[in-house]
Order: C-alpha cells, then sequence, then structure tokens
C-alpha cells in the first residue's frame, strides 16, 4: 500500500477555532472540548491542534516541532538545524502516554534563530530561510519531518482522535490567545503522524475540511514557486499557496481569499467599474490558484484567524462571538459546548472571508 | 497516350429505379463525374473523376446515389498496399511530388483516446451545471509576476500585458482566405464574434469586408508575409508569428495560383494567378534571438496593445523550442500537432514529420513549469481536437485554449474528401469558383460554428461539473483527474498521468 505522499489521499474532517480578539490566553481544554461533539467527523486517523501565543518566553525564536522515525534520522537533522541555527533549547515535546495514542514516533521541538552570518550569506529574509530550511529537511531527511515551524506558536498532532491527540500532548498545560483543531477522516488507512492536520508553515497552520478538485492544478503552479509538495494533501498545497500569496505577492488575507475562493464571472461582470477590474485582475493573474471544490479552511497566523469557505459553500461552517471572542466550527455543537450562549452567530457566504485579528494594541 | 494504370478509387452506383435524370449531381459536381446522355435519357457517371466529397449523394432528391469504395483493388499486400502502389504509378506518371490535404490520416497512436477523464464520487460533490455555476471563461497572455501598489495601497490593475478573452476555451485556428473561401472566412468571423473567442486569418491577409469583425480576429504574420501592412496589424485582437504548422512542419505555405484570383489576390498584395509560395524558414528568423526581434517589432508597431502568438508545428525538440518562445517576449505559444489540417502539403510531409500534440503539450507544459515561465506564456494546442471531451484532456494536460480548424470545416459541411488543394470544393470551402463559394451561406455557416462551439461548451461544462471543478482554470494543468488506458510506461512518463486503476 501506498503511504501519505506516495499518493493522494481525499479526507473528510471537523475544524473547530477558538480566538480572543483581546489577547486573553487559554488553555488547550477549551479547544479539545469544542472538537470532541465532532467526533463522527472523524475516524481516529489523524487529529491536531495549533496555538498562538504559547511560547512567551521563546517568542523571537523559531519553534521547530519534528518527528523522527529513526535515531538516524533525528542526528541528521539536527545536524542540518545546529548548522543553521542557534539553538536556545532542544527538548522532547511532554506527552502523556494513553493507550489511544500508539505508534508514536521521537517527538521534539528546538528554539532557534538563524545564525546572522548564515542568513547574509544566502541573502534571504529571514522567513525565506527559515521555510528553505523546513522543505529541505522534509524533502531530504528521511525519517524526519518538521511539522512546525513557526515563532512563539506550535503545532500538536498525531493518528488519532483528536480528543486524544490532545489529551496526549497535555495541552492543558499551555496557554494561547488562539487555537484551532483539526480531526480527521481519511479515505485509507496510512496512519502517518505527519499527514494529520494542521498542516503548517511557518507561522501559518492551516486545518482544512474538504477535498479541493483543483488540486493537482494548484501543486502544478505552485511548486513553481520553490515549494515542494510532498505530503500530496490538500492542507499543503493550501498552506502554501496561503505563504506564496501573503507572503511572497503581499496580497492582504482578504486579498488572498479573493485569489482562491474568487467570486463567480456573472458576479464580476455585475459590479461597479473599480471592483469589476480588480477581481478580473486577480482572477487573471493567479488563475491557477483558484480552488474549486468543497472546502473549508482555518487559517492561523500571528495575532489572527482566517475562516473561509469554497465559493459554493459545499462545506459547513458556522462562526459565533461572544465578547472578544470569536469561535469557528464546522458544526454549531462544537461552539455551543465551549459557549453557549452567544452574542451572534452565523454562516459566512460561501468565499465570504471571516478575518479576525488581536485588538489594537494588543501584542500577539 | 500511354496505358492508365489508375483504377477509379471509388465507385459512383446510382439506381436507375431512383434516378429521374434531373441533373442536379451532373450541376453540383465541380469535378464533373456526372453526365447527362441525352440519346438514353439517363445520367451517366466518370468513377475515376469521383474524390467522394458526397455533394451529389446528399443534393440526389430521389436518394439514388451512393459513392462506395472501388473493392476492385490490388491482390492484398500488406506492405504494399493500394495507396502506395497508386502513388508510384502517380510519380512515375509526373515526375513530381505527391500533394495532400486536411490531416495525416495514418494509423498513429492517437492519445486522445487512450487518456480517460475522472469523476466525483462521494469524498466530494460532483457539480450541476444546470443548477450552478460553471465558468469557461479564460484568458491568454503572459501574467505580471509581481503585483504593483498605487499611492492609496490599491492594486493597480492598468498595468496587464494585453490578453485575449475567450468565453470558452476554443479557438478557430488559421485557414487563409485563398486556401478557404469569403464565405467561410466570414462565418468563422461571425461565429467567433458571437461566441467571445477568435479566428484567425491564416496568412494570406484580412479582407477588407472583414476588418469589422477585428475585435475577435487573430492576424497572422507567415514567412511570406503576404498581405501583411499597418492596419493589418492594427485590425487584429492579436497577432500570431506562424513559424510552422503541424501538417508541414518544417515548410512553408503553399497556395496554387489557380486560387489566387479576384480579391484573393489583392488581401495578399501579390499579382493574380502566381503561386504564393511562403519560404520555409522567416528569412529574417535564423535563430531564436531573431524571433525575439521580430516579436519586439510587432510589438513596436502596434503599441505593445495586442498579444503575440508564435506558432509552431510539434517537432523533436518541441519542449526546448517552447522554452525560448516563452522567453523571447512572446504572450502566447501554439503549438499544432502533426494530425493538424492543411489545404495542401506534400503528402510525405504530412504523413512523416513532426510528433503527436498530447505528447508535445505535455512535455512543453512541464518543461515551462520545470523553468518556472509557465505563467509568462499561455499554450494553445491544434491539430487533432475532434470534440469536446479532446478539449478537455488537453486542458487537463496544461493547455490554456484549444485550436479547431478541421472540426470547423466539417461544421461548415466538409466531407473530408480530402482534396482541397484541387480548389474544387464543392461544399464551397476550399475553393474562389464564385459558383461553388455561394453554395455556403454565412448566416447557416455561422449558425453551425455557434452550435457546434455550443454544444461543445455544454459538454464541457458535464464534464467539469463531474469532476467537481466550476471553473476552467482548475482544470488547466490538472493531470490528476486523467488516467491512461493501454499506455507504457514511458507514455505515462511522458503525459504525466498514472495509468488507470492506479
Amino acid at each position: 500500500m501506498q503511504y501519505e505522499g506516495q499518493t493522494r489521499i481525499p479526507s473528510g474532517c471537523a475544524i473547530s477555532g477558538i480566538f480572543s480578539r483581546s489577547g486573553k490566553k487559554f488553555s488547550g481544554d477549551d479547544i479539545i472540548r469544542s472538537i470532541t461533539p465532532m467526533h463522527d467527523r472523524s475516524n481516529g486517523l489523524g487529529g491536531g491542534f495549533a496555538a498562538y501565543g504559547i511560547y512567551p518566553k521563546q517568542k523571537d525564536l523559531y519553534a521547530f516541532h519534528v518527528f523522527y522515525d529513526s535515531v538516524r534520522a533525528k542526528e541528521e537533522c539536527e545536524h542540518i538545524i545546529s548548522s543553521c541555527f542557534d539553538l536556545d533549547a532542544a527538548e522532547k515535546i511532554p506527552t502523556h502516554k494513553i493507550p489511544e495514542i500508539t505508534d508514536e514516533p521521537m517527538i521534539w521541538r528546538y528554539f532557534g534563530f538563524p545564525y546572522p552570518e548564515q542568513l547574509e550569506s544566502t541573502g534571504l529574509d529571514e522567513r525565506e530561510f527559515v521555510s528553505r530550511f523546513v522543505m529541505k529537511v522534509n524533502r531530504e531527511v528521511r525519517g524526519a519531518y518538521v511539522f512546525s515551524s513557526g515563532k512563539n506558536m506550535g503545532v500538536f498532532k498525531a493518528v488519532g482522535f483528536p480528543e486524544d491527540v490532545g489529551r496526549y500532548y497535555c495541552l492543558d498545560d499551555y496557554a494561547g490567545y488562539c487555537w484551532t483543531a483539526h480531526g480527521r477522516y481519511p479515505t485509507n488507512t496510512p496512519g502517518w503522524w505527519g499527514g494529520a492536520h494542521p498542516f503548517a508553515l511557518l507561522d501559518y497552520s492551516v486545518v482544512h475540511n474538504g477535498e479541493i478538485s483543483s488540486y493537482d492544478a494548484n501543486r502544478r503552479f505552485i511548486e513553481m514557486y520553490g515549494y515542494n509538495c510532498t505530503l500530496l494533501t490538500d492542507t499543503e498545497v493550501i498552506t502554501y499557496i496561503i505563504d506564496f500569496l501573503n507572503r511572497k505577492q503581499h496580497l492582504s488575507l482578504k486579498e488572498v481569499a479573493d485569489v482562491v475562493a474568487a467570486p463567480f464571472w456573472s458576479e464580476i461582470d455585475a459590479m461597479p467599474e473599480e471592483k469589476r477590474k480588480y477581481y478580473t485582475y486577480l482572477r487573471n493573474v493567479y488563475s491557477s490558484l483558484l480552488i474549486t471544490g468543497p472546502f473549508s479552511i482555518l487559517v492561523g497566523y500571528t495575532g489572527g484567524m482566517m475562516a473561509l469557505n469554497d465559493r459554493c459553500k459545499l462545506r459547513s461552517m458556522v462562526v459565533g462571538e461572544k465578547g472578544d471572542n470569536v469561535y469557528v466550527a464546522s458544526e454549531e455543537c462544537a461552539i455551543r459546548t465551549v459557549q453557549p450562549s452567544l452574542d451572534r452567530l452565523w454562516s459566512p457566504r460561501g468565499g465570504e472571508p471571516v478575518i479576525v485579528t488581536l485588538n489594537k494594541g494588543v501584542e500577539a | 497516350m500511354g496505358i492508365n494504370y489508375f483504377m477509379p478509387e471509388f465507385n459512383v452506383i446510382r439506381d436507375p429505379d431512383r434516378c429521374i435524370a434531373c441533373r442536379v449531381c451532373e450541376r453540383q459536381c465541380s469535378n464533373e463525374v456526372h453526365s447527362y446522355d441525352p440519346d438514353t435519357g439517363k445520367m451517366k457517371s466518370d468513377d475515376t473523376k469521383c474524390v467522394n466529397c458526397h455533394r451529389c449523394v446528399c443534393l440526389c432528391p430521389t436518394h439514388a446515389l451512393k459513392i462506395v469504395k472501388n473493392p476492385d483493388i490490388y491482390r492484398t499486400n500488406y506492405q504494399w498496399d493500394s495507396d502506395t502502389i497508386n502513388e508510384i504509378y502517380r510519380q512515375a506518371d509526373t515526375g513530381a511530388m505527391l500533394l495532400s490535404s486536411m490531416g495525416n490520416p495514418k494509423k498513429y497512436p492517437i492519445y486522445w483516446d487512450k487518456m480517460l477523464i475522472n469523476a466525483s464520487q462521494v469524498t466530494n460533490p460532483s457539480i450541476d451545471p444546470l443548477r450552478e455555476p460553471m465558468e469557461t471563461r479564460t484568458f491568454l497572455g503572459k501574467k505580471p509576476d509581481h503585483l504593483e501598489r498605487m499611492t492609496d495601497g490599491k492594486i493597480r490593475t492598468d498595468n496587464m500585458p494585453p490578453q485575449l478573452k475567450l468565453e470558452v476555451p476554443i479557438m478557430f485556428s488559421a485557414m487563409s482566405y485563398g486556401a478557404i473561401s469569403y464565405n467561410a472566412h466570414e462565418s468563422l468571423a461571425r461565429a467567433a464574434q458571437e461566441l467571445g473567442t477568435y479566428y484567425n486569418t491564416g496568412e494570406g491577409g484580412l479582407h477588407e469586408d472583414f476588418y469589422k469583425y477585428g475585435k475577435n480576429t487573430i492576424v497572422q504574420v507567415a514567412s511570406g508575409r503576404f498581405g501583411v501592412h499597418k492596419k493589418y496589424l492594427d485590425a487584429g485582437a492579436a497577432i500570431e508569428i506562424k513559424i510552422g504548422q503541424g501538417a508541414k512542419p518544417g515548410i512553408g505555405g503553399h497556395l496554387p495560383a489557380a486560387k489566387i484570383v479576384g480579391d484573393v489576390s489583392r488581401t495578399r498584395m501579390i499579382p493574380e494567378g502566381t503561386d504564393a509560395i511562403s519560404p520555409a524558414p522567416h528569412h529574417d528568423i535564423y535563430s531564436i534571438e531573431d524571433l525575439r526581434q521580430l516579436v519586439y517589432s510587432l510589438k513596436e508597431a502596434t503599441d505593445y496593445k495586442k498579444p503575440i502568438i508564435v506558432k509552431i508545428a510539434a517537432v523533436n525538440n518541441v519542449a526546448a523550442i517552447a522554452s525560448g518562445i516563452a522567453r523571447s517576449g512572446a504572450d502566447i505559444i501554439a503549438i499544432d500537432g502533426f494530425r493538424g489540417g492543411t489545404g495542401a502539403a506534400p503528402t510525405r510531409i504530412r504523413d512523416n514529420v513532426g510528433i503527436p500534440i498530447e505528447l508535445a503539450l505535455a512535455a512543453v507544459d512541464q518543461r515551462l513549469r520545470e523553468e518556472k515561465i509557465r505563467n509568462n506564456v499561455s499554450l494553445v494546442v491544434g491539430g487533432s481536437i475532434r470534440c469536446s471531451a479532446d478539449v478537455v484532456k488537453a486542458i487537463a494536460l496544461g493547455a490554456d485554449a484549444v485550436y479547431i480548424g478541421t472540426a470547423a470545416l466539417v461544421a461548415l459541411g466538409c466531407h473530408m474528401c480530402r482534396t482541397c488543394q484541387n480548389g474544387k470544393c464543392n461544399w464551397g470551402i476550399a475553393t474562389q469558383r464564385p459558383d461553388l463559394v455561394k453554395r455556403l451561406n454565412p448566416d447557416i455557416g455561422a449558425k453551425r460554428l455557434v452550435n457546434l462551439v455550443s454544444a461543445w461548451q455544454h459538454e464541457i461544462m458535464e464534464m467539469m461539473g463531474g469532476m467537481g471543478i466550476n471553473s476552467i482554470e482548475a482544470l488547466r494543468g490538472n493531470r490528476l483527474m486523467l488516467r491512461g488506458i493501454g499506455l507504457n510506461e514511458k507514455e505515462l512518463e511522458i503525459l504525466g498521468i498514472k495509468h488507470a486503476g492506479e
């Protein structure tokens, strides 16, 4: 049988996200409770979380979370990492042994910053340097997989149901202002931890529910720009598209949404001139980055979170608000579980991004 | 006079019980197959002249006629078949090259028929084009590689290089006025306008009556430069430099003197009754750097307002050539496969030179992506597109749009008798004889072309919807949507697709 990365595996899913605009930090307990009632939307073959604001003491350092299949892979990866990064810490990620989670790889994390002379010699900006390092390890070091690489944020994922994965990683012990979660329902059983979601690059993390029909068109386009799609999953390609458009092409997240979930031509043609020109331009220039087929995604990034549905809204997604907190989930029950009384609850239209950011003056 | 070695290729079978000797067949046949015998009061036929164009069959009011392949053939021989023997007789008679028309009819693999299309089941929904928007609009031309913003932070939208906007990713490929008739051109022009797509003048210039269709016209500049002048360049929506043609890679166009009459001569700007023989190469393009100069000369001449297409035939080294073209300033590359049609080509070249468009397209698209320049150019392919499924497969392999030529002519009534080079087309398409030209009514012709492309568009939308794709750009280069059937590893590798069942 072929494993993740050797073949493409579609999957259905559950997603949930909680964001505090005031920057108030809360433990992983809420997000675990939120994803739990959607148990039936996943099948035990992948669960994961992304958390922002969890490493305040090392907030200026890149936090790398890495899976290792073997000691050799660890040595090989550590050799590369320690030659590129001034490391502050290298440690096992704390886990709590439970019977539901088995076959775990070695799970390590590193905090570090690129050596200035290394950075200078490549002529790259810091984030591009880090992103290339991540791609290089994932492409070239067999048995090593960097699955989280942002500052003051981290991804925690495993094969299992999300609520079990949350307990396994002791997410109670972390506090963040933004949490996203994912329960996976893949259509066969690769059982590989790296294939679970969220997928992350730098501080972008994506959880996604859907199966995009534009996958190979998107993949073949984005691979022109230095990305290697090694997992062959939707989430991977979506993350790269967001990174490319937001970080490299300097589009705002709203503009990114206007590319990947663009309005229909029939709608564009009926718009006033300036808007029509704007959408026509974006659709034309980035036509290969239009994403078709069902998706609902939650994009986490430093200081913000974006929720987006495909333009036909072929996947369910609801948003709730209570005070400074914003909740997004595949199903309303996931929100009500953690916040029964909401100020507002709505179902965003297809293609209409919901972007929430920290209030002015609040530091990420 | 020596012995006539030829056996007629076809037999004209006339049912005497049905024939009423109305002489329609006689009037309709430009090849003068039919004649009336006043002594017997019956129709006669000369089978040797018949090209099997079916004009008489279609117009016979009593359905008295049928044309069959002459069963009286040479003794069967796999190596020396009848065509081969006939061709030798012909060359022994004349000492000349053999001429043919329309596309390569030989039994080479048709890769379109060895690819199958995907559809959604369970894990994602198919989309119903009758109930949901289904988009076939596409733009051809170079895309900017980064955005610019104005001082207020808004994205600049006025810096887009010139584009062609297609409502459906199907254009009519180059067929010159001269090779085909005035009415055929008018049909194509009007259909292109109605469909929101483009037709292509070919290398024969643009008839003054058709300047009004300029917004839907691609004007061609070929090695003979026939009919090329400032006003002509300005008239079109895009300019196509024709380097090569799938039916005859490596040689230039050839329009026989018999077709250079009246308006054709004026439009081409050459004297009546002279052969219009285009040089094999452009004599100002002996290398890729020369192409760049011509591309920019044409851009200069038209104020950088029109995309420049460079059309090449699919040949061995097509990927590297396309890569060179993509860096030459061209906005669009058109590739013509070895099955591509023609009004006249040397038979040996038509049947033996060039490679299948499917493989060429896959190789070029992949190469341009590897070189990270796929967004610098659009890819248009032609030369064997027969139906909407071929279009879907071409786009999934990586094409932005397709050119159709033969299919368009068949829609106009062409019966594929493959004797365009004689200029006696009974259907009024590949002829300049006024009595024949008028048989093609441009009102009906345009309508039939619109019908054809609209029908294909509906079918494309159905297939896209089945795949869960609601925009043509999400299909472009989406090779996971294809599977090979009966292909070997190498073919799958070149096409960049998996085998069915994988």
